[in-house]
């Protein structure tokens, strides 16, 4: 599909995972983890994809341009663990064409 | 010993409306639940938030969907156990079992339903080397008995509405009380941040911010955290550290209980009733997996609905019963109240 995007996620145990996102679905980086079961059901996207949870938390590898960080969003990760520079919440990244080539690894769960 | 006919675990939006359809089939309900109040995640983590797929409801708050369950159920006189989280079960000769809670209390019930959503909601833990060492010893995750703080110095850690609303009202109770944020904002209800704002202007509160608790010591019991901000580092002496960061959800024991598990979920039968591989224990709303499964809260009621016919004959294994509709039979409350449709008006036109 010529909208989908090819993007690296590093599940919890290191393992690195190339996958295909759509970005004509509404899917956010946190439901393209769920959608190919890179982490246990009731580890990810606890609260629903509403940046109160903190439980998608992803450390960005590449120099991929995101969208701005909300405050909710800022308001979650000053509130959660294991935070680096690099951390966003996977829910608040809709997937869209110019994020081809994003690579993030998922942050430990707490 | 609590002794009902359907012991539900978790009072969550799942769990309440087995109380209903339980009610309806003349069957009695008590929940345990972990948190300490009804509503699950509804009420503990999006009480402000608006759902859109609850039929009939283009739009309610999830606060409001869990006070209108409550309102829905209450002429079936659900028993609560609350704050305590189911640990054990025991199935009898009878075949009846026996769930115990973290505090004790012990509940008997010919049927069980698991209406756990993602588990029971457990505080979550700063990443502090020996904090555990003072669990306890004076450092707690959650504030249960306020007057346990009297007269003694506080700090508080984090940036929400519960750190927000124990900061104000131990600031009556304690004789100091300090709160630490990692950031200058805090995420919470205007009314609770101009509260603090107050209080710290009053010298009631005193605000640590941006810094965070990097350490615990003592002797035997927590004496002083440590306490980081900006490049430097001091130490505040203290009676007891509350670290406020929220709560996540945990299966917890009930993994234990010799349920099939798969993917963090439950094994039900979805093609008869959702019960388990344990007969008479049934598993319904977030906390069940089977092929298909979507966690909707709409799917839960459905669940529930199906789980009670089925609870009904393992109760009453010999009596008939039919399905009947609400508008056709009323709801006959177990507090005596009734509630029916009008009769049709009959009168005749000249």
């Amino acid at each position: 599909m010529e909208q989908d995007i090819n993007i690296k996620i590093t599940d919890r145990d290191g393992v690195t995972h190339e996958v295909l996102a759509p970005t004509d679905m509404a899917m956010n980086l946190m439901e393209v983890v769920r959608s190919y079961e890179l982490a246990p059901e009731g580890t990810i996207g606890i609260c629903g994809g509403m940046a109160m949870c903190a439980s998608c938390q992803c450390y960005v590898l590449s120099d991929t341009e995101l969208p701005e960080m909300q405050d909710d969003e800022e308001a979650m990760l000053s509130e959660a663990f294991y935070v680096k520079d690099n951390s966003r919440l996977g829910c608040q990244i809709q997937m869209t064409p110019e994020m081809e080539g994003l690579e993030v690894e998922l942050a430990p769960e707490s | 010993m609590i002794k009902t006919d359907i012991l539900i675990i978790g009072a969550g939006p799942t769990g309440l409306f087995t109380v209903f359809e339980a009610g309806l089939l003349k069957l009695k309900c008590h929940l345990i639940d972990a948190l300490p109040q009804a509503g699950g995640q509804c009420s503990e983590i999006y009480p402000k938030k608006p759902i859109y797929d609850i039929p009939a409801y283009p739009e309610i708050l999830a606060g409001d969907l869990t006070h209108k369950l409550l309102e829905q159920c209450k002429q079936f006189e659900p028993g609560f156990t609350l704050g305590e989280r189911a640990e054990t079960i025991d199935k009898q000769k009878d075949g009846t079992f026996i769930v115990t809670t973290s505090k004790g209390t012990k509940h008997h019930a010919p049927v069980v339903a698991i209406a756990g959503g993602l588990g029971s909601f457990e505080p979550r833990k700063p990443l502090i080397d020996n904090l555990v060492e003072y669990e306890d010893k004076g450092v707690e995750y959650i504030i249960k008995e306020p007057e346990f703080y009297r007269n003694k110095k506080v700090v508080i850690a984090g940036g929400g509405d519960s750190a927000l609303d124990w900061s104000i009202f131990l600031s009556d109770v304690a004789s100091e009380v300090t709160l630490i944020h990692r950031r200058n904002e805090f995420r919470g209800h205007l009314d609770s941040v101009e509260k603090v704002q107050e209080l710290k202007n009053d010298g009631k509160i005193n605000l640590i911010t941006p810094a965070e608790v990097i350490g615990v010591e003592g002797n035997g019991k927590i004496e002083a955290i440590t306490v980081k901000q900006d490049a430097k580092t001091f130490t505040k002496q203290c009676d007891h550290f509350i670290p406020l960061f929220g709560l996540s959800p945990k299966l917890g024991p009930i993994a234990d209980w010799g349920l099939e598990i798969e993917k963090n979920a439950i094994k039900v039968n979805n093609a008869l009733d959702y019960q388990t591989n344990i007969p008479g224990i049934y598993a319904i709303g977030d906390v069940n997996t089977y092929p298909g499964k979507l966690k909707l809260i709409l799917c839960g009621f459905h669940e529930a609905t199906l789980m009670c016919q089925s609870a009904y004959q393992i109760i009453n294994p010999s009596k008939k019963y039919v399905l009947k509709y609400t508008t056709v039979s009323g709801v006959d409350g177990f507090d005596g109240t009734r509630k029916e449709a009008p009769k049709a008006v009959v009168k005749k036109i000249e």
